[in-house]
């Protein structure tokens, strides 16, 4: 049984309907439990015996590139798409058995989302409302149109709107049935600076004051590094890391990137030396290490000593150079949990 | 269940290509009503040219609201199932060419029952256009020409029916071609979840149905045994079978008869057939259909 790893909540929260004090809340099993996860297409895998953890009260940020396999997950995490092996749990339930129970308290948006164009926005939120389960009450769709800056248009087909208020209608739509689980694939495409900061907004909001659980996948790492306090990074189907936004971002760990006139004796040299023990990757044009930001003048000595030619030494500490980092490196990398 | 069937009948009669099969139906019939009100003397005499000389014809009273409701409908043939296969192809494959498939999947409801909701709204659809159909049919050929005895042909004898006694024969063949209509429905459903894009199951319906309806039509004696009894378009056809009326040794019709009542049952069970074969595949297809689009 998996604990939530670090304080979310100072408050009550709600989950799945029911009160819970932080520490009831510490004790909570997992609400996603994904277990050797595989997605073959004939002779491609898009998703390769992947397993992750997703707490209650998490911000889960899905990290990867195009084609990595985040919409597969996804898919297969809504029922869209079947696994070809491993198993999936939410809410301590095995997804392909309990199916309709589960989705019931799931809210969801796959890549765009795509509503009902000749119908409008009221109309669209009102059947899906029902469909979901829920008593529909104008006051409450209007609410949720409020909710997303919507309800001037509340009456205006789909067909009228920009690709952000389409965006903003299918977040309404997740969260008609106020759902326990949040499911969001790429919610910011297409959006606006000020469109991707309210969704960025609204995803802090439905974690802190509602409680939700939130799994958010995209290719905007920063939006992630933002929102997220937990973080997985898949590439080509494979987990490559996971762990708490804070361990990932850790000045102590941070990602230095040294560049010599001749990498390959430069990495000799350092693995000679105490420097070894950090030495991450070593590529032809970079050589990626991970110390505290504070000994990178230490480390420069020790380079002179060793009479390496320095190009460039530069300490990267955003999640997009971390993930660039893992992810660019055109082979497979062994998953780590940091 | 019941939210969802509200739901995609909401959605197709909000959408503007299912009001072209009503219109399309009303255009052909009020246009064939005009012209038989204008020159229907000639089209009865131009149809029973072959028994003119034997027989003498009282054209004015065959040319009725009731004949010209058969006739019109022996020209729907083709035209009614291409216009259920417009709404019934785009059910599935429609909503994932627009996406919203997969918006349908991730809501707390079964497949099977996202399934047979939407052929059930396909049901519908189906009987409100034949109702639409019977209604300028035969409702407005009554009123436009008045009712009396149904002459019609069968090969080369000549079937007269009391009028007391067609009423019933028009509902039991609406009734009838309504469950071909649903066959269809199906055909047209199955592709539909095959696809992801509505042009392809519409297109292939209608190509399956010329071709069906063709060979159905043919009178060539090889098609008669190995291919036509296996052909559903064979056994729509079964909706005329009504209007077969019996007779007597002296060559009298027996009001209320139908001359081959068990082959009418034996097309309507194979129809039915039909329309579980095709929905059952489609479920089971759906079942373990991977949603991509």
């Amino acid at each position: 049984m998996n604990k939530v790893s670090q304080p979310v909540f100072k408050k009550k929260v709600s989950v799945r309907n029911i009160s819970f004090t932080f520490d009831e809340l510490y004790l909570m099993p997992a609400i996603i439990e994904v277990k050797n996860l595989t997605k073959q297409f004939k002779d491609v895998t898009a998703v390769n015996n992947l397993s992750f953890t997703v707490n209650a009260g998490d911000v889960y940020g899905f990290l990867g590139q195009n084609g990595a396999g985040k919409s597969t997950t996804i898919r297969m995490l809504l029922t869209l798409l079947q696994p070809t092996t491993g198993s999936i749990h939410i809410f301590n339930k095995n997804l392909q058995t309990n199916r309709k129970k589960i989705l019931t308290q799931v809210g969801a948006i796959i890549e765009k989302p795509d509503l009902y164009k000749y119908l409008t926005a009221f109309q669209n939120l009102f059947f899906f409302a029902k469909i979901s389960g829920v008593k529909v009450l104008e006051n409450k769709i209007m609410e949720q149109l409020e909710m997303v800056g919507l309800s001037e248009r509340a009456h205006s087909k789909v067909k009228t709107f920009s690709q952000g208020m389409k965006q903003r209608l299918g977040i309404a739509v997740a969260l008609i049935h106020d759902p326990e689980l949040i499911i969001l694939d790429e919610p910011t495409n297409g959006l606006d600076p000020q469109g991707i900061a309210d969704v960025r907004n609204l995803i802090i909001s439905l974690s802190k004051n509602f409680g939700k659980t939130v799994l958010v996948s995209s290719h905007l790492l920063t939006e992630i590094e933002l929102i997220a306090n937990r973080i997985l990074i898949i590439d080509k189907g494979n987990k490559i890391v996971e762990g708490t936004s804070d361990e990932l971002l850790d000045p102590a760990k941070t990602i230095v990137a040294l560049n010599t006139l001749d990498n390959q004796s430069a990495k000799n040299k350092i693995v000679a030396t105490q420097w070894g023990q950090y030495l991450q990757q070593s590529k032809n044009d970079t050589i990626i290490l991970k110390f505290s930001k504070d000994r990178i003048p230490e480390f420069v000595n020790q380079l002179v000593q060793l009479n390496i030619e320095v190009l460039s030494v530069t300490p990267r500490h955003s999640l997009e150079d971390y993930f660039l980092s893992l992810t660019t490196a055109n082979q497979h990398v062994e998953p780590v949990t940091v | 269940m019941w939210n969802l069937l509200q739901f995609e009948l909401f959605k197709i009669f909000k959408k503007p290509r299912t009001y072209i099969a009503f219109g399309a139906i009303a255009a052909i019939i009020l246009l064939i009503q005009i012209a038989l009100l204008t020159n229907g003397k000639e089209y009865v005499k131009f149809m029973l040219s072959s028994l003119d000389d034997t027989l003498d014809i009282p054209y004015d009273q065959i040319r009725n609201g009731y004949w010209i409701g058969f006739a019109i409908l022996n020209l729907l043939l083709i035209h009614v199932p291409i216009l259920v296969a417009l709404v019934a192809g785009d059910m599935v494959a429609g909503e994932a060419n627009m996406g919203t498939l997969r918006l349908l999947i991730t809501k707390p409801i079964s497949r099977t029952n996202l399934l047979l909701t939407k052929f059930f709204a396909c049901v519908i659809y189906t009987f409100i256009l034949v109702v639409w159909t019977a209604f300028l049919c035969l409702v407005v050929s009554v009123l436009l020409f008045g009712t009396n005895d149904l002459v019609i042909s069968k090969e080369f004898e000549l079937l007269q029916i009391e009028k007391t006694d067609v009423l019933w024969r028009y509902i039991a063949a609406f009734g009838f071609g309504t469950v071909g209509l649903i066959v269809v429905a199906s055909l047209s459903f199955l592709l539909s979840v095959l696809s992801d894009n509505s042009i392809g199951p519409i297109v292939a319906t209608v190509a399956i149905i010329i071709v069906f309806t063709i060979m159905s039509e043919m009178q060539i004696p090889i098609y008669d045994k190995t291919v036509k009894p296996y052909l559903f378009t064979t056994h729509m056809l079964g909706w005329k079978g009504f209007f077969y009326i019996d007779s007597d040794v002296d060559g009298q019709t027996i009001k209320g008869s139908i001359q081959h009542f068990s082959s009418i049952m034996k097309s309507f069970a194979i129809l039915i057939g039909y329309i579980f074969l095709f929905v059952s595949s489609a479920i089971i297809i759906f079942k373990k259909k991977d949603i991509l689009s």
